[in-house]
């Protein structure tokens, strides 16, 4: 892209970002330039209208939890960093950086991939998918076609087959194990970010 | 391919051997018919101008001699054509099954008798089509289109790349090798690699449904060989048409990649037309069901001759119209057309294969086309080999950079070993003219020397070598309904992850399309409500079914309340299971739940299609809406139903994972072909009622069936509230038995001895 390092001086803390998260300068200049138009107020941060005006976002069924994704808990605006680290969940796995430099796993690791998934489910956070939340996300995703009581039965049929340890709510680890013959590394990237 | 109609006399065959030849509209009277003509008899071709002739013959005849009156005559002049092809068929086909009873070489070269020899236009217009047809019927899209880059690199580069390479280097042989058999130009040369170097269709069917490979693998060798149909056609074309006049321009060249585009992007126009009127057209059929296969057919034989007359590339026509009226299609018509669909195609393009391998194998022993030359032969088949090596390693390389699932080695391997050469160049080679190409016959004998080696020393010894090399399997697909609320979820959520990023990548188009589809297409090609239905309803009933059946194999018994001891078999089926059972008891549903998860199953259970991946002709996996499951599942809910109401056992709705396709073979066996029924067919796991009585593994359908029917007679067990949805049902089970196939009568015989 052209970008040296100097470009990159008026994002804040873009070396740590680098690091962080394994991006390269050209994509982190790239994410800059589409936050900074996202950013309609010009404020640095991003809000929830932000998002919003995407307008193919308007017509993603899980769209308003995407959006939700991006924001921490008790927070209402999105900065740069917070955005980037969120987007880095959907680069390829790279097998060499198994650490990276404070210890973490990287964001990219498919355990980590599923974990974001996974909080997508779990609106109240409290480390499980109840069936109540199943139900809404079947109800967003299948939409008005389809009957309450249908929907209940396929709720009820999905939380059977995962429950193994009968709590009647499907548990992060009972997520992986569903999801254990997907190819989450292909299912969960996107192309420019490789 | 390039006449289509010739006249009979282009492709006069062998003194002593009948043909098969296709005769053209000019004579007014003969309209295009298939005619039976041997050189040695007269051509009898029935019309009325002859019927005119041997009328007045006859009466002529009788005027001056009045002959005795024949008692027993033989005419066969008038059956010929028809009769000798049904005898090849009945041929091929007791040869198939004779290959599965005894597992030997497909070898056979059949007796002296009248060995056809296989004419170009017979393969190219009966044999193929049928082959490609299914093919492209049961192609499986998604992961079609998502190496639909690496398949095009492939078939049109590959070939490209191999065409130069084998006749360019044919040519220089031929200059080292001077002699009168081996003077060949630089053109036929080229135009002899074209013929060999596109990878066989036919051949890749053949041989890869035996080794159930891993998806992947399976697509990208199976699209290249169709996709590479346009280059060949360009290509041989061009080389055929310029052979005479000894150079090739820059030009010519330029035209050439033009032409290419025009032959595949037309033909993919031309076959999709086709299956958007298809589509059209099975919306109507709802009150015409008999003849909607008829359209399916037709359409699709239509897009390939339509293709073909203009020259554009037949198979990708065939292939296009397939994909594209699959869905509405199969939105639109009944549950039995589409098994009639499915199983003629699968039908008619085993029974090509057969033929062609056998036209193969006959043209092979005929040694009026033959004409060996050592050097010519092992050279051809040696640059072919290396050509393709070579090809794949050198795509793959490129491919890999773009790619996100890379290719390995192993992969690379098994691509390069499964380019398969097959009936499809040996007919090319057939259809090319002897006075411009003199060494004709060095050509069939070098193509059918590979084709020989690529299907039979590649074709059986892939196999182990698969194993040797312990390349991915086939997944056996058994999703769980979680698995595909989540990828869903999961493409959604990619979907706006691009938007947010402002990426139009994969996802986003995806979307788009859908989006299309949804809004456009369907709304005119799908009759009736069924637009609407989303897939992961119509997965979630294709659940429901398949765990219904299971349920059934597994333990019907355990199924059946307590509370029915009417019979004494009943009573003994059902087994004392106590509570400590390795499955999992699930949470017991509300009663009123239950009833409505039953009602709501029942009315959907009806509408929704099974989409199986059948693109193997040999293990056709059985629609579980064929006769008889769907009385199976009714009566089913019923038991459960009863069974809550009476105790407080919960349903199993788990099952330990059966083998999977014995209990859905065995379903197809019965439910398809009643006559097994009554035979006592004695299968597996199907016993006859008197042997079931002590195991209850595996409950014989009808057994069931029948239990329950002499239950409802002594009307044990039916509330009230019920009673009405059982007769619902019921009427809705007699009404479902006099529409199928097997016949009422059939399965009428059979319940009286069981019951009395």
């Amino acid at each position: 892209m052209g970008s040296s390092k100097s470009s990159l001086r008026h994002i804040p803390n873009a070396q740590e970002l680098i690091q962080d998260t394994g991006f390269s300068a050209a994509h982190i200049q790239r994410l800059y330039e589409r936050f900074d138009l996202l950013d309609r107020d010009q404020m640095g941060r991003l809000r929830v209208p932000d998002f919003e005006a995407i307008s193919h976002l308007a017509m993603n069924p899980i769209g308003d939890r995407i959006i939700a994704a991006f924001f921490s808990p008790g927070k209402d605006t999105v900065d740069f960093p917070s955005f980037v680290r969120i987007l880095a969940h959907f680069q390829p796995t790279d097998d060499n950086r198994t650490r990276d430099s404070s210890g973490k796993e990287p964001y990219n690791s498919p355990n980590r991939k599923l974990q974001f998934a996974f909080q997508l489910y779990d609106q109240d956070g409290d480390g499980k998918i109840s069936r109540a939340e199943l139900l809404q996300v079947l109800q967003e995703m299948l939409g008005m076609q389809v009957t309450d009581e249908l929907l209940q039965s396929i709720a009820e049929r999905a939380i059977q087959e995962a429950d193994l340890d009968q709590d009647d709510a499907i548990s992060f680890d009972e997520f992986k194990k569903c999801l254990e013959k997907v190819d989450i590394d292909q299912k969960m990237r996107i192309g420019f970010l490789s | 391919r390039d006449s289509l109609f010739p006249s009979s006399a282009a492709h006069s065959p062998p003194a002593g051997y009948p043909s098969i030849l296709l005769l053209n509209s000019s004579p007014p009277t003969n309209t295009s018919r298939l005619v039976l003509c041997p050189p040695r008899r007269k051509c009898s071709i029935p019309g009325p101008s002859d019927h005119e002739t041997n009328h007045t013959a006859l009466t002529n005849g009788t005027a001056h001699q009045k002959k005795a009156f024949p008692v027993l005559d033989l005419n066969y002049e008038h059956v010929h054509a028809p009769f000798e092809i049904s005898l090849w068929v009945l041929l091929a086909s007791l040869m198939k099954l004779g290959f599965h009873l005894i597992p030997r070489l497909n070898n056979i070269v059949p007796e002296k008798k009248v060995p056809p020899v296989m004419n170009a236009d017979v393969f190219f217009l009966c044999l193929l089509p049928p082959i490609i047809l299914d093919a492209g019927y049961f192609l499986p899209i998604r992961p079609f289109i998502e190496n639909i880059g690496t398949i095009l690199m492939f078939a049109v580069i590959g070939t490209l790349w191999n065409t130069f390479f084998i006749g360019g280097l044919l040519f220089a042989v031929c200059q080292i090798n001077p002699g009168y058999t081996m003077d060949l130009g630089l053109l036929p040369c080229l135009l002899f690699a074209t013929i060999i170097s596109a990878v066989d269709p036919v051949a890749v069917l053949a041989v890869f449904e035996e080794i159930h490979i891993n998806e992947l693998l399976h697509i990208l060798v199976f699209g290249e060989s169709l996709l590479n149909d346009a280059v060949t056609v360009v290509l041989y074309h061009l080389f055929e048409e310029y052979a005479g006049a000894g150079t090739v321009t820059v030009l010519d060249g330029f035209l050439g990649i033009i032409c290419f585009l025009v032959v595949a992007l037309g033909g993919v126009l031309v076959g999709a037309i086709y299956g958007i009127l298809a589509a059209f057209t099975s919306r109507f059929t709802s009150h015409m069901r008999v003849i909607e296969p008829l359209f399916v057919f037709v359409y699709s034989y239509m897009a390939y001759l339509s293709a073909e007359m203009f020259h554009l590339s037949g198979i990708m026509a065939l292939i296009a119209c397939g994909a594209v009226m699959k869905p509405y299609v199969e939105a639109n018509i009944s549950h039995k057309s589409h098994t009639t669909v499915k199983y003629f195609l699968k039908m008619w393009s085993s029974v090509s294969e057969t033929l062609i391998f056998i036209f193969l194998g006959v043209a092979t022993v005929d040694g009026t086309h033959h004409s060996w030359n050592w050097i010519f032969v092992t050279a051809t088949v040696i640059l072919c080999l290396i050509a393709r090596v070579i090809g794949v390693i050198g795509l793959t390389y490129l491919m890999n950079k773009v790619r996100i699932v890379k290719l390995t080695t192993k992969d690379q391997f098994i691509i390069a070993y499964g380019g398969l050469r097959g009936a499809i160049a040996f007919s090319l080679g057939f259809l090319l003219n002897e006075e411009h190409f003199p060494q004709k016959k060095m050509f069939l004998t070098a193509i059918i020397t590979v084709v020989f080696f690529t299907v039979f020393v590649q074709g059986m010894t892939i196999k182990p070598l698969v194993e040797l090399l312990a390349v991915k399997k086939k997944q056996e697909a058994k999703r769980t309904i979680n698995e595909e609320i989540h990828t869903q979820f999961l493409d959604h959520l990619l979907t706006g992850i691009e938007d947010i990023c402002g990426h139009y990548g994969h996802h986003h188009w995806k979307d788009k399309l859908n989006r299309f589809n949804k809004k456009y297409l369907k709304r005119y090609l799908i009759a009736g409500t069924r637009c609407e239905e989303p897939q992961l309803l119509s997965f979630f009933h294709k659940m429901e079914m398949k765990h219904a059946i299971e349920q059934v194999e597994k333990g019907g018994g355990s199924n059946v309340p307590s509370a029915l001891p009417s019979t004494v078999s009943m009573q003994n089926i059902q087994p004392k299971k106590p509570t400590v059972e390795p499955e999992r008891m699930l949470p017991k549903l509300p009663k009123g739940k239950e009833d409505e998860i039953r009602n709501i199953l029942r009315t959907n259970l009806q509408k929704t299609r099974l989409r199986l991946h059948s693109y193997n002709r040999h293990t056709l996996v059985a629609d579980p809406f064929e006769e008889g499951i769907s009385d199976i599942i009714l009566r089913k809910r019923v038991i459960q139903k009863q069974k809550s109401l009476n105790t407080h056992i919960n349903n199993y709705l788990t099952v330990p994972a059966a083998p999977p396709d014995t209990p859905v073979m065995s379903r197809a066996r019965l439910a398809s072909d009643p006559q097994a029924r009554g035979a006592k067919y004695n299968a597996d796991n199907v016993p006859t009622f008197q042997v079931d009585l002590a195991s209850p593994q595996s409950p014989d359908s009808v057994t069931l069936l029948n239990e329950l029917k002499k239950v409802e007679d002594q009307g044990l067990m039916m509330k009230a509230p019920s009673s009405k949805s059982m007769e619902g049902e019921r009427d809705q089970q007699k009404l479902t038995r006099c529409l199928s196939d097997p016949g009422p009568s059939a399965d009428e015989d059979e319940d009286e001895p069981f019951l009395k």
